[in-house]
C-alpha cells in the first residue's frame, strides 16, 4: 500500500536489519548470514513488455533512473545485469514499446538509464524496472517518485541465483 | 431574504462542483493522456461533484427544493452517478488492463484504489436496495438505514479515494469538495437519524 513511501533502500536495508536481528528463522541461512533477495513489489510487472532493447536513453531523455545490482548472500555487485525500465512519461504511455528500454551494470553493479520525465500514471508518479534474464530470479520493482516535479529515481535489486 | 438565501446556497454548490471540473481540464498531466484516460479521468471528478448532491437532495436541504421532489432528483442523479463510475472503470481499464485488474481484485499496490473500489461497490449496493425497495419488502426504517449506510462508505470510500490520487484535479478545489461532500453527508445522517424505529421497539414509539 503506502509503503512506497518509505523509500525501496530504506526499506530493504532496515527490513534485512529488523529481520536479522529479530531472528525470526523465515529466512534460510544463506540469507541470514547477508543481504536478503529484493522480492518483486506488487504491480511491479504490469504492462510489462520482455525484450525491451538495450538503448543510450529512451526517448529525449531529461530523466535520469538509476540504481544497483548486487547478489543475494555475499552482497557483490553483479555487473553486466539487463534491467529493463517503462513507465508513463511525457512521450509516451506503459504499454507502448518506445517507453520501454534496457540497459547494463557496470562493474560496480550499477546502472542508469536517461528516459524521457516520468509523470503520474493511475494516481501516483511511478516507474517500473525488471530483472528478467534467467539466471536469478526474476524480480519487477516499482519505485514511486516523492514528487512529480522529481527528475530522477532509484531502485535496486538484490538478486538471488535461480 | 429566503430568495437571496436559497440563490447564495444554490451558487455556492454550483461553485464547489463546477470548479473542481474547470481546474482539471486545466491539468499539464491531461496533455500526456490518451483521449480513452481523459474521459475517465473526468468521468470519475464529474462522480465526485454528482455525489455531492445525492445527501443534499435526499435531506431536503437544499433550499426551495421539498424533500419529495429532491428524492425524486436524487434518484436520477443516482443513475447519473452509476454511468460516471461505470465510465470511469470501463476506461480506466481499457488504458491500462493490468492496473484494473489489480484494482478490482485488491492486489494494487495503491490505497487509493482499494478505497476506490469499495466505495463502487457500496454504490452498487446502494443502487440495489434503491432499484429493489419494492421487490425487497424491507421495512421502510430499515431500508433506509441500509441505503444511508451504503450511501455513507460511498462517501467516505470517494473522498480517500480522490484525496490520495495524484491525478488532474487541483488540490485545493479537490479538498473543498470533499470536505463540504464530507459535512453534507453528516448534515444528512444527523437530520434523517436513520437508525430511528429500526428495532420494534422504537418503531412503536414512533407511532406513539
Amino acid at each position: 500500500m503506502t509503503k512506497d513511501r518509505i523509500g525501496r533502500r530504506t526499506l530493504m536495508k532496515t527490513g534485512a536489519a529488523t529481520l536479522m536481528a529479530t531472528g525470526t528463522g523465515l529466512m534460510s541461512p544463506v540469507w541470514a548470514q547477508g543481504l536478503a533477495p529484493t522480492e518483486s513489489m506488487r504491480g511491479g510487472s504490469n504492462n510489462y513488455l520482455p525484450g525491451a532493447p538495450i538503448v543510450e536513453r529512451i526517448g529525449g531523455g531529461g530523466f535520469l533512473m538509476s540504481g544497483t545490482v548486487h547478489r543475494a548472500g555475499d552482497g557483490a555487485p553483479l555487473e553486466g545485469i539487463r534491467i529493463q525500465i517503462w513507465a508513463h512519461t511525457t512521450e509516451g504511455f506503459e504499454r507502448d514499446p518506445h517507453s520501454h528500454g534496457a540497459t547494463l551494470t557496470n562493474a560496480d553493479g550499477e546502472f542508469q538509464l536517461e528516459m524521457p520525465q516520468i509523470v503520474p500514471a493511475f494516481g501516483q508518479p511511478h516507474a517500473h524496472l525488471a530483472y528478467d534474464s534467467g539466471t536469478f530470479e526474476t524480480v519487477f520493482l516499482r519505485p514511486v517518485m516523492a514528487s512529480p516535479r522529481d527528475t530522477s529515481l532509484s531502485a535496486h535489486f538484490v538478486l538471488k541465483p535461480a | 431574504m429566503t430568495v437571496l438565501r436559497a440563490l447564495l446556497v444554490w451558487s455556492l454548490l454550483a461553485g464547489v462542483m463546477v470548479v473542481p471540473v474547470i481546474v482539471a481540464t486545466g491539468s499539464e498531466f491531461l496533455q500526456y493522456r490518451s483521449a480513452t484516460y481523459v474521459v475517465a479521468g473526468f468521468a470519475g471528478v464529474i462522480a465526485l461533484s454528482i455525489l455531492l448532491l445525492q445527501p443534499l437532495l435526499a435531506s431536503g436541504l437544499l433550499p426551495g427544493l421539498p424533500m419529495s421532489v429532491g428524492r425524486r432528483v436524487h434518484r436520477w442523479t443516482g443513475v447519473a452517478l452509476l454511468l460516471a463510475i461505470a465510465v470511469h472503470v470501463v476506461g480506466l481499464w481499457i488504458t491500462s488492463p493490468p492496473d484494473m485488474i489489480d484494482a478490482l481484485t485488491f492486489t494494487a499496490p495503491t490505497a487509493f484504489s482499494v478505497f476506490g473500489v469499495i466505495a463502487m461497490w457500496a454504490l452498487i449496493a446502494a443502487a440495489l436496495l434503491a432499484g429493489f425497495r419494492k421487490k425487497l419488502r424491507l421495512r421502510p426504517q430499515l431500508w433506509r438505514l441500509a441505503h444511508v449506510t451504503w450511501a455513507s462508505v460511498v462517501v467516505v470510500g470517494s473522498v480517500a479515494h480522490a484525496i490520495l490520487i495524484e491525478g488532474t484535479m487541483g488540490t485545493v478545489s479537490k479538498i473543498l469538495i470533499c470536505a463540504v461532500l464530507i459535512a453534507a453527508m453528516a448534515l444528512t445522517v444527523h437530520r434523517l437519524q436513520p437508525w430511528i424505529g429500526v428495532w420494534r421497539r422504537g418503531a412503536a414509539n414512533l407511532r406513539r
